[in-house]
C-alpha cells in the first residue's frame, strides 16, 4: 500500500503529467499517420528524454507506445490504409464496415476493444507483480543468459518464410554490440585501427537509422500521395456498450496480447493472428471474417493493445527487451543507471507503480481525446506522405545530433537509414538487428559471469528456473523441425508464389 | 523431384532486388570472416568464454551461414524483374543522405535555427512543394522544431560560429535559445 501512495506521488509531479499528455496524444496523431509509427516517433525522442527523470522520459515513451495503436485503427478503418503495421489486420473488418456505412461503429468498437486491451494487460502487470517480485531475484546469470538466447531464438523463429534473413540480421546485430573495444581484456574489436569505431557502435545512432531515417528517405524517395478526405457522423460511445456483447473474444485475445507481449521477440503480430484465428473458428458466423465482422475487429485491436503493458513485464523484470520498443526504453534505464532487473523489484517498487498508473491513465486520456476528436485527425492526417518525409528526417538529426554532437554519428545513422530503406523495401525484417544489439550484449556478460561458477556442463541447468529454460529451448526448436515438417508435405502441392509488390512501407 | 523439393524448400516471400541484397551481404559477412583473426585477439591464460574473440565469432559465423542460406534460396528461387529498377531506387535516397549530411556539418557553423529552416524549405522546393505557402509552412516547421528543441528543452546542440558576430544585443540570446 506505501508503494502504491508513493507511486502515486511519484505521479502527480507536474513534469510527470506534462509528459503523459503529450505522449498520449502525440502518439495517438503519430500512430494516426500512415508512415510513421511509434518506433520512428520513439527513437527520434529517445535522446532528448534522456535529459528528463527516468519517470518523466519512460512516461513519455510508453505514452507514445501505447497509445499509437488506437490512432492506427482510424485510417485503417476508414481509408484502408493502417496507421501503423500492426493495424494491418484492422483493415480485413474496418475497412468492410466502413463501405456499408458503419464507419462511425466500427471506430466505435475499434476503441473499446483497444481500450479494454490496454487496460487488461496491466491489470494483468499488477496482480502478476507479487509473482514478479518473488520470482524474479531467483534469475541469476544463468538464466539471463537462457531467456536471452530463448528471445534471440523466437524472433528468429517468428519470421516464418524469414527464417534465414532474420538469422542473418539477428547475428549481425550480435556483430555491431562487440565492435569496440572491450571491457575485460581490454582489446580492440573489429574497429580496424579507426579511432571512430574504439568506441563501438552506439545502440541508438543504429535505431534511429534503421526506423527514422529510413522512413525518411523512404517517404522522400517514393512518389507522394496523401490520404482522401473523409469524416464520421454518429456516436462514438456505442461501441463501450456492443464491446459487452462481445466480451468473450475481448478477453480471450487480451490475454493472447499479454502472453505474446510477455514472452520476447513475439509480440503483436503473432497475438493478432492467434486471437484473430481463435475467434473466426469460434464465431457462429465465421464467413463474415475478412468482410466487416465486429468479432474480427475486436479481436485485431484487443490483441494489439494488451500487448504494451504486457512487453513491459521481462523488461522490468529481468532487464530483457522483448521487442524493438521496448528495447529503445531500456536504454532510457541505462542512461539513468536504473537497472531493470531483479532489484528494481526489490528497491523501486513505487517507481515500478507510478509507471503501472501511468499505463492506466494513458488509455483513458487516449480514449477521452478520440472520443471528441476524431474528426479533428482526420484532417491531420492529410499530410502529404513526401512532407512527412521532410519532418522525419530534420527531427531525426536531433536525436542523432544531440547524443555527442557527432557528424561521424549522423553518418553512421545515415548509412544505417539506407540500409533500413533496403531492409523495408526487400520485406526483410529489422527487429532481429535491434533485438541482436541488446540481447548479445546480454548474453556475453552474463555468459562470462555464469560460466565462473559451472564445473561441467550439466552444473548450468541444475538450478530449476535455468532448467525450465532450457527445457523450453529444445521445446520450441523441436516444435519448428515439426512445424518445418508438416509444412514440407504441405509444400509438396502446387502453390503461388505471394505478393510481390507488397512491402513494409507502412 | 528432389531438386523440385528443394526449390520448394527455399522458396520464400520476397521482391526484385533480393538477390542484389543478398550477395552483398554474403560478400560483407565473408569479409567480416576474413578479418576475424587479425580484428580480434585470443587472449592467453584465458577460459573461452572470457575470450574478446568468442562473440565475433560466433556472430560472425552465424552471419556467414544464414547469409550463404539466405543467397541459395534467391539463386533457387524464380527471377522476378524489376531488379535493375528497385537498385535505382535505393541508390536514389543517397541524393537526400547527401543532403542530410551537408545539413549536419552546416548545423555548428550555421546556427540550428538558421539551418533546420533553409533545409526543410530547400527539401519542401526538391520534393515539388514549390507554393508560397508550402515553403511558408516548411520554414515555420524547421523554426519551431528548432525552438522546442533547442530553447525549450535545451537539447545538447551546439550554437552557430556565425553567432559570434552578431550585436551584442542578440548576441547571448542566439547562443542560448537559437
Amino acid at each position: 500500500m506505501d508503494n502504491l501512495i508513493s507511486g502515486f506521488a511519484i505521479l502527480t509531479q507536474w513534469q510527470v503529467v506534462v509528459a503523459l499528455i503529450i505522449g498520449s496524444v502525440g502518439g495517438v496523431i503519430i500512430g494516426a499517420l500512415p508512415g510513421v509509427g511509434a518506433a520512428v516517433a520513439i527513437a527520434i525522442l529517445l535522446p532528448a528524454t534522456f535529459a528528463f527523470e527516468p519517470i518523466v522520459g519512460l512516461t513519455l515513451l510508453l505514452g507514445i507506445y501505447g497509445s499509437s495503436m488506437y490512432g492506427g485503427a482510424i485510417p485503417a478503418i476508414l481509408i484502408n490504409t493502417p496507421g501503423t503495421a500492426v493495424n494491418a489486420l484492422t483493415t480485413y473488418d474496418g475497412y468492410p464496415m466502413t463501405k456499408r456505412g458503419e464507419g462511425h461503429r466500427a471506430l466505435s468498437l475499434a476503441y473499446s476493444a483497444s481500450f479494454f486491451g490496454g487496460i487488461y494487460s496491466i491489470l494483468c502487470l499488477i496482480i502478476l507483480s507479487p509473482v514478479l517480485a518473488w520470482v524474479a531475484p531467483h534469475f541469476g546469470s544463468r538464466e539471463i543468459f537462457l531467456a536471452a538466447f530463448m528471445g534471440i531464438l523466437l524472433v528468429i523463429l517468428a519470421h516464418r518464410g524469414q527464417i534465414f534473413s532474420a538469422a542473418m540480421l539477428a547475428f549481425f546485430g550480435i556483430f555491431l554490440s562487440t565492435v569496440g573495444l572491450e571491457p575485460v581484456k581490454y582489446t580492440k574489436r573489429f574497429t580496424f585501427d579507426q579511432s571512430w569505431l574504439s568506441s563501438g557502435v552506439d545502440l541508438i545512432v543504429v535505431v534511429l537509422g534503421l526506423f527514422a531515417i529510413s522512413q525518411a528517405l523512404l517517404l522522400l524517395v517514393d512518389k507522394d500521395h496523401a490520404p482522401g478526405d473523409t469524416h464520421v457522423r454518429g456516436s462514438i460511445f456505442a461501441g463501450l456498450k456492443e464491446l459487452l456483447g462481445l466480451k468473450r473474444v475481448a478477453t480471450v485475445s487480451s490475454s493472447l496480447g499479454v502472453i505474446m507481449g510477455m514472452v520476447p521477440g513475439t509480440g503483436e503480430f503473432t497475438s493478432q493472428f492467434l486471437s484473430y484465428t481463435y475467434a473466426q473458428k469460434s464465431s457462429k458466423n465465421p464467413e463474415k471474417f475478412g468482410d466487416g465482422s465486429p468479432e474480427g475487429l475486436v479481436a485485431s485491436e484487443a490483441a494489439n493493445n494488451a500487448v504494451p503493458g504486457a512487453a513491459m513485464i521481462p523488461l522490468l523484470a529481468l532487464g530483457i527487451p522483448g521487442e524493438a520498443l521496448t528495447a529503445m526504453m531500456l536504454s532510457v534505464f541505462y542512461v539513468h543507471n536504473v537497472i531493470p532487473g531483479p532489484q528494481l523489484f526489490a528497491d523501486q517498487m513505487d517507481f515500478v507503480m507510478a509507471l503501472y498508473m501511468s499505463l492506466i491513465l494513458l488509455n483513458v486520456i487516449v480514449l477521452v481525446f478520440l472520443l471528441f476528436s476524431t474528426n479533428l485527425l482526420l484532417k491531420i492526417i492529410q499530410i502529404p506522405t513526401r512532407f512527412l518525409g521532410i519532418m522525419i528526417l530534420i527531427l531525426s538529426f536531433v536525436g542523432v545530433f544531440s547524443l555527442r554532437n557527432s557528424v561521424t554519428d549522423c553518418a553512421i545513422a545515415a548509412g544505417f537509414g539506407v540500409f533500413g530503406l533496403i531492409l523495408k523495401r526487400l520485406n526483410l525484417p529489422i527487429v532481429p538487428i535491434i533485438l541482436g544489439m541488446v540481447l548479445g550484449g546480454i548474453m556475453e556478460v552474463k555468459l562470462r559471469s555464469a560460466m565462473a561458477r559451472v564445473k561441467s556442463p550439466l552444473d548450468f541447468i541444475d538450478r530449476p528456473i535455468a532448467a525450465i529454460l532450457f527445457v523450453m529451448i529444445l521445446g520450441i526448436i523441436l516444435l519448428h523441425i515439426r512445424t518445418l515438417v508438416q509444412e514440407q508435405r504441405e509444400r509438396l502441392k502446387p502453390q503461388p508464389t505471394g505478393d510481390e509488390d507488397s512491402t513494409q512501407q507502412g | 523431384m528432389i531438386a523440385k523439393t528443394l526449390q520448394d524448400m527455399f522458396r520464400r516471400y520476397r521482391r526484385p532486388g533480393d538477390i542484389v541484397f543478398a550477395l552483398l551481404f554474403f560478400a560483407f559477412a565473408l569479409f567480416l570472416l576474413s578479418q576475424l583473426g587479425t580484428e580480434t585477439k585470443v587472449v592467453k591464460r584465458t577460459k573461452w568464454f572470457a575470450q574478446p574473440a568468442l562473440w565475433p565469432m560466433i556472430a560472425i559465423w552465424g552471419m556467414v551461414i544464414f547469409s550463404g542460406m539466405h543467397l541459395l534460396s534467391s539463386v533457387l528461387s524464380p527471377r522476378i524483374p524489376g531488379r535493375l529498377k528497385e537498385v535505382t531506387f535505393w541508390l536514389m535516397s543517397l541524393e537526400y543522405v547527401s543532403y542530410f549530411l551537408i545539413y549536419v556539418v552546416t548545423v555548428p557553423w550555421l546556427g540550428y535555427l538558421p539551418s533546420t529552416m533553409l533545409f526543410a524549405a530547400f527539401l519542401a522546393i526538391r520534393t515539388g512543394f514549390r507554393s508560397r505557402g508550402a515553403i511558408g509552412i516548411s520554414l515555420t516547421f524547421g523554426a519551431v522544431v528548432a525552438i522546442v528543441f533547442r530553447a525549450l528543452l535545451q537539447v545538447n546542440i551546439p550554437a552557430g560560429r556565425v553567432y559570434e558576430y552578431l550585436p551584442d544585443s542578440v548576441r547571448v540570446f542566439a547562443l542560448t535559445y537559437l
